[in-house]
């Protein structure tokens, strides 16, 4: 009996383990079962929500429609020509790959002190295999910024100073205007009329007439036109067309947008460069159609500001919005156009208003569209698309909110499946689908904006998007996303909010002559100056 | 051995003390796996507006490992199965001193990311109000608590490797 007595000791001490050292050895264990399975049946239960909200307002998550960059042959090289290097010039050039030694070197400063995502931007900029062969700019400082700009890995481009010139040119196939306005449409027509494809600044037109001269010579001369409206490049527009297609707002009676500035840049208000002059600036050329007066450099520099050059809030900003969500909706040229405003806080000579409201009236679609801006206060004010079940702000992201008094989504608003205080569909621009936001945190960094600084570790600037659009249709002979026709109603629908504005009356649209319905030529050479 | 357990156990804590112990430890352990697991479940989760939303004097420290997005990546790895080792391990009671420090270290860096001082706000909402002390620091000091008064090596499978040890 010692014996097994003892052999059972050496047995405990072999194996090293008595059952109270199994026992508190492995007590704590299954509170890792229990928070595995607890993990479990959470996740379970907000998939079901997520599922049953999604079913419910009729949206499939679908990851592969999320946004990829244009992988088309670019085997053939484009012969580029560029007219105008200001500050919007100077931005596209450097989209389609060609920044200025200035810009990189103020960018470099900055990526050493840790900032570089403009710089990393441009550098990750696919190659898109064009030249510049002409520059044109009628600011002698500028012209020669151009030059060197695109002038690199042993190219030479030719400094143009007549822009006609250029056009014609034998060794240019296509040609970028980024002019004041009163020159989009005579370059544009001027080129087309060469058979040079065309990339011109918004708003296609500074007066009624070239809108339906140019959009004649572009359907004759079969060239790709592209209107500089990058944000047809936003991802986000496409799913929001996607879910109002869906009708997951219902009904749509208003859509508002707004252009929120407060600063003298955000006002037109640039400064004058220190080396302008009568020597450098040729005048003439910069007045072109335009009334003559004697040099002015406020004029020359900050044209914005000047109906014989400008196009005021109506066709310098309400277009951007205009356009963004004529492509989601669809609009077309509104019926009637009623419009008002005033110089309100820059009081410095300017003729167009800082303050400005529009309504355009879409009876045939049963809604309104609003704009209004101040170039005074740059409160953020989101665009919203107002429908009878729910509300979208749509931006760089898509948020939509269930209507507390919808018809559609009531039972599930009664059943608790979609939360008022929450939204029902929220979109990033570059995440991999849409989704329901179920987390609070979620929706706090999403309004905030900070998920959308980066996307996947790659931000991409829409405009260089823009440029390879209508590189990418010229090549394969098609028409741009923002084309003639969508360039037509822009410059139109501008137009009316122009002559609504200044003639402080209801302007009609009729469709069946497609022009004006209330307007004299008279008022119109009156409102346009020509 | 079984002189050096029962030293061990009698000497160092009462039954109570030992409980109040292992309890601390296990839902100590509990919160920071799961914050890891949720984060692994997660195939959207990243830590960059997180790390964006940094204030204060390790602020500049965070936005540039989200600036660069292989670091970024990194992070996110880091974080989400570090914070799964360090809360397994300390529910289940192994490596409880390298799983304390490590836990400290982690929940260190989110108070420094996000430290509740005067001025600062956060994109994300707090449930509570914090001046200077929040959960963050807290739970660092809870976890201290693990360092400096171990228990795994009684209730835990820590006790396996002490006993394992002793053997020899």
């Amino acid at each position: 009996m010692e014996d097994t007595g003892k052999n059972k000791q050496t047995e405990e001490q072999g194996s090293g383990l008595s059952r109270r050292d199994v026992v508190k050895g492995l007590a704590t264990i299954p509170f890792v079962g229990g928070a595995i399975y607890g993990a479990y049946r959470k996740r379970k239960y907000e998939r079901q929500l997520k599922s049953n909200l999604l079913s419910g307002i009729g949206i499939d998550i679908d990851p592969s429609t999320a946004g990829s960059e244009s992988s088309a042959d670019r085997g053939e090289q484009i012969r580029l020509g560029i007219i105008g290097f200001g500050i919007r010039g100077e931005q596209l050039v450097r989209a389609s790959g060609f920044a200025t030694e200035a810009w990189m070197e103020v960018q470099q400063e900055r990526a050493r002190n840790g900032n570089d995502i403009a710089l990393k931007t441009f550098l990750e900029q696919h190659d898109l295999n064009i030249i510049y062969n002409g520059v044109c700019d009628i600011f002698e400082i500028e012209s020669e910024i151009a030059l060197n700009t695109v002038s690199v890995n042993g190219h030479k481009a030719k400094k143009y100073h007549d822009w006609k010139e250029l056009v014609y040119a034998d060794d240019i196939d296509a040609v970028i205007i980024a002019t004041p306005d009163h020159w989009h449409a005579p370059m544009a027509i001027e080129a087309a009329k060469a058979g040079k494809h065309v990339y011109v600044e918004k708003p296609l037109t500074h007066k009624v007439q070239e809108t339906y001269d140019l959009l004649d010579i572009v359907k004759k001369s079969g060239i790709s036109l592209q209107l500089g409206h990058q944000f047809r490049q936003t991802e986000s527009y496409g799913k929001a067309s996607e879910l109002i297609r869906k009708d997951v707002l219902g009904p749509i009676t208003m859509v508002q947008t707004n252009t929120n500035r407060n600063s003298p840049n955000g006002a037109w208000q640039y400064p004058i460069h220190e080396k302008a002059s009568p020597q450098t600036i040729d005048w003439e050329m910069f007045l072109g159609n335009a009334p003559k007066v004697p040099f002015n450099m406020d004029h020359f520099f900050r044209w914005r500001k000047y109906w014989a050059y400008g196009t005021g809030l109506s066709g310098d900003l309400l277009t951007h919005d205009y356009d963004a969500i004529n492509q989601i909706l669809n609009l077309g040229i509104p019926k009637y156009v009623t419009a008002s405003g005033g110089i309100y806080f820059f009081k410095d000579g300017r003729e167009v208003p800082d303050v400005f409201n529009v309504l355009f009236e879409y009876p045939e679609k049963d809604m309104t569209f609003q704009y209004s801006a101040s170039l005074a206060n740059e409160y953020n004010r989101p665009n919203i698309i107002m429908g009878h079940d729910a509300t979208m702000e749509v931006g760089n992201t898509i948020t939509v909110y269930a209507d507390r008094r919808s018809t559609r989504y009531a039972d599930r608003i009664k059943d608790g499946t979609i939360d008022l205080e929450l939204p029902i569909v929220s979109y990033t621009s570059g995440s991999e689908g849409l989704d329901a936001i179920t987390s609070a945190t979620e929706r706090y960094f999403a309004s905030k904006g900070l998920l959308y600084t980066f996307i996947n570790g790659k931000r991409i600037d829409v405009t260089h998007l823009h440029i390879v659009d209508w590189l990418d249709c010229i090549r394969a002979g098609k028409q741009p996303k923002c084309n003639i026709d969508y360039g037509f109603e822009e410059a139109i629908a501008a137009h009316m909010g122009t002559l609504a504005l200044k003639l402080g009356r209801r302007i009609e649209w009729d469709h069946a002559n497609n022009f004006f319905g209330n307007v004299t030529q008279d008022e119109i050479m009156e409102v346009f100056r020509g | 051995m079984k002189n050096n357990l029962s030293q061990f156990n009698t000497l160092a804590y009462s039954n109570k003390q030992l409980s109040v112990l292992v309890i601390l430890r296990v839902v100590v352990g509990w919160h920071i796996f799961y914050e890891g697991l949720s984060k692994l479940l997660n195939p959207n989760w990243s830590s960059l507006a997180y790390l964006m939303d940094s204030k204060g004097f390790f602020a500049g420290f965070f936005y540039n490992l989200a600036s660069n997005p292989s670091v970024l990546k990194a992070v996110d790895v880091l974080n989400a199965w570090g914070l799964l080792l360090i809360g397994l391990c300390l529910m289940i009671g192994l490596f409880e001193k390298i799983a304390s420090l490590s836990g400290m270290i982690l929940i260190g860096l989110y108070y420094l990311s996000h430290p509740p001082f005067i001025g600062l706000s956060y994109a994300a909402p707090g449930e509570g109000s914090y001046f200077i002390i929040n959960k963050n620091i807290i739970e660092f000091f809870a976890i201290a608590v693990n360092l400096y008064f171990p228990n795994s090596r009684i209730v835990g499978l820590d006790r396996f490797i002490y006993l394992a040890k002793n053997k020899k």
